[in-house]
């Protein structure tokens, strides 16, 4: 199935955050456990990811720490900071607001519609 | 014979570092990610060699990556010379040189005040200013040379010769009995900058300046110190011009200040830092001088070609005064700059184009004038005898007219293709040495031939 472009888009930094919250990991642990949650769906690129995870820095959501990595070389390992807590508790209620209007329509209607097909 | 993975990762690395907005951070990440991309996949089952191929398929190309780092950083798409930060291994040697070219041109500048310790000002009332005159060079070229000699690790052999060069030079300018505004003397002051500059690319070329190419590097690398050291006296003009504005606000005069420190201590060290400039940015950023060579050819060759149209139409003849000779000198040279600047970034492979035969029209009319000047100088001669000055004039224009002619021949030949680019760009690089030997004939036996005139 194709998310498309501008939902991925929209929601990477919320999932990449939520993903942060749960303690520090790199770029690539972020993508595969992406990956495993969406059952393969959601496919991120490297040129779409680490400029995000470099933008989440910049705005000073995230730090980065370069460490010594289990192959000994350096690896840059990503964490949420108080101020990205807050705002991935910001994000999460407007994404609650937007999957519960959603719900509730696709709840009733659109449910009977896509059965139906 | 089977590449083995550090060297397939290290090919990756080296497209990835053509991207410019990724920088060696980045390129390290992006390559750890590789790296676990293709240990994961081996461990599945795949070997080294599908595992790496499959990896970076799925990094997608490097275009797409590179595309959203630039839009995540488009201000590295703005090409940082000297700030850049780079973390990591490469920045100490990029720091040292700037280092050692920030010293060499500190040193300069110390250099040009020392001769006051010993009674030579350069203010206007003793022979200060003519002591400078004919020393200038030394003041800074000897860095400039040492700043290349230490960069391209030059051979002690190559270094003894240079420093023997400049030794000589400075014993020319200084123990013949110049006298103090003599022809012959004015002369050699001109004539060796450019003597010792052609020396100095000596240095550039790390000793091996007898190829083709090399030279050639130096045309550019020459060209390229100019912009800059125009555009850094830009910049001091500005400084300067505060410097006195500022101390004029509280009834203080800096006049001696930026006439005797800053200007002289400036001009020298600023013609390091150009030189350190070039070599820092040569692969980096578009170089310019093509850009104004391609912008100015068409209009001196109309130039000249409408002077000469109306020469005939009018039916009257060059002055033959010296400033007009010189003028005509320099424009000359000029012409030549711009056809030794549109040869030097011309792909040798490229067809024949419009711009070639615009180059060929260039140095038609350009050979035409140069005869025309060259006819003035004979006659003046003839009328006045010789003298430092007409003979100076008279060889530049005929080692003018050497090149120019030939040039011409060899352009006519390649537009009716008969033969290549090359031939072009090598009579060129060829005809280098003829400048310095000239140069230096004007400057070491001009003064003994004019009986210091």
């Amino acid at each position: 199935m194709d998310i498309g472009k501008d939902l991925v888009a929209a929601s990477a930094t919320p999932i990449v955050m939520a993903i942060l919250s749960e303690g520090a990991t790199y770029g690539y642990a972020i993508n595969k456990h992406v990956c495993e949650l969406s059952g393969g769906e959601i496919k991120w690129t490297e040129g779409m990811l680490y400029p995000l995870l470099h933008r989440l820095e910049r705005n000073g959501y995230v730090e980065a720490t370069w460490e010594k990595s289990d192959t000994g070389r350096r690896r840059k390992y990503y964490s949420l900071t108080d101020q990205g807590r807050k705002e991935l508790a910001h994000q999460q209620r407007r994404w609650e607001v937007v999957d519960s209007a959603l719900r509730g329509i696709w709840g009733s209607t659109f449910n009977v519609l896509l059965q139906s097909n | 014979m089977k590449k083995n993975l550090e060297e397939r990762i290290e090919e990756w690395q080296t497209y990835l570092y053509q991207h410019r907005a990724i920088q060696s951070v980045d390129a390290e990440e992006l390559e750890d990610h590789l790296r676990t991309q293709v240990k994961a996949l081996g461990e599945v089952g795949l070997d080294d060699d599908e595992a790496f191929i499959v990896a970076v398929k799925r990094m997608r190309d490097l275009n797409s990556i590179s595309r959203e780092f630039a839009q995540e950083y488009s201000e590295r798409l703005w090409k940082q010379l000297v700030f850049t930060q780079h973390e990591g291994g490469s920045s100490k040697e990029t720091q040292r040189d700037a280092l050692v070219a920030v010293g060499l041109a500190i040193a300069a500048g110390i250099a040009i005040k020392l001769p006051e310790l010993f009674g030579y000002h350069l203010s206007e009332d003793d022979g200060g200013v003519f002591f400078y005159l004919r020393n200038f060079s030394f003041f800074v070229l000897p860095f400039l040379a040492g700043y290349f000699a230490w960069k391209r690790c030059l051979s002690h052999v190559t270094r003894t010769y240079l420093a023997v060069i400049f030794l000589i030079s400075a014993l020319i300018m200084n123990i013949l009995p110049h006298k103090g505004e003599g022809h012959t003397v004015i002369l050699a002051a001109i004539h060796l900058p450019i003597a010792l500059w052609l020396c100095v690319g000596v240095a550039y070329t790390g000793g091996s300046w007898r190829n083709h190419a090399q030279r050639m590097n130096y045309v550019r690398f020459t060209g390229e110190w100019f912009i800059y050291y125009a555009l850094i006296a830009l910049g001091g003009g500005v400084l300067i011009g505060f410097i006195i504005f500022i101390f004029e606000s509280i009834g203080l005069d800096a006049e001696n200040l930026v006439k005797f420190w800053v200007l002289p201590c400036g001009i020298v060290g600023a013609i390091i830092i150009s030189a350190r400039l070039v070599e820092a940015k040569q692969s980096i950023i578009e170089n310019m001088v093509p850009v104004l060579t391609r912008l100015f050819t068409p209009l001196f060759t109309a130039l000249l070609l409408v002077f000469l149209v109306t020469l005939i139409w009018t039916g009257s003849s060059i002055k033959v005064e010296r400033e007009m000779l010189i003028g005509f000198d320099l424009l000359l040279l000029l012409v030549l700059c711009l056809l030794l600047y549109s040869i030097s970034v011309r792909d040798p492979h490229a067809p024949v184009g419009v711009f070639d035969v615009l180059q060929f029209l260039l140095v038609v009319s350009a050979l035409v004038v140069d005869v025309l000047a060259l006819w003035a100088v004979t006659s003046r001669i003839s009328e006045f005898g010789f003298s430092p000055n007409r003979v100076a004039a008279l060889g530049e224009n005929l080692i003018l007219l050497v090149n120019l002619g030939w040039s011409g021949a060899l352009y006519s030949r390649f537009l009716i293709k008969r033969s290549g680019f090359t031939s072009i760009e090598r009579w060129q690089t060829s005809y280098i040495p003829i400048y310095a030997v000239w140069a230096w004939i004007v400057v070491a036996l001009f003064p003994i031939i004019f009986k210091f005139q």
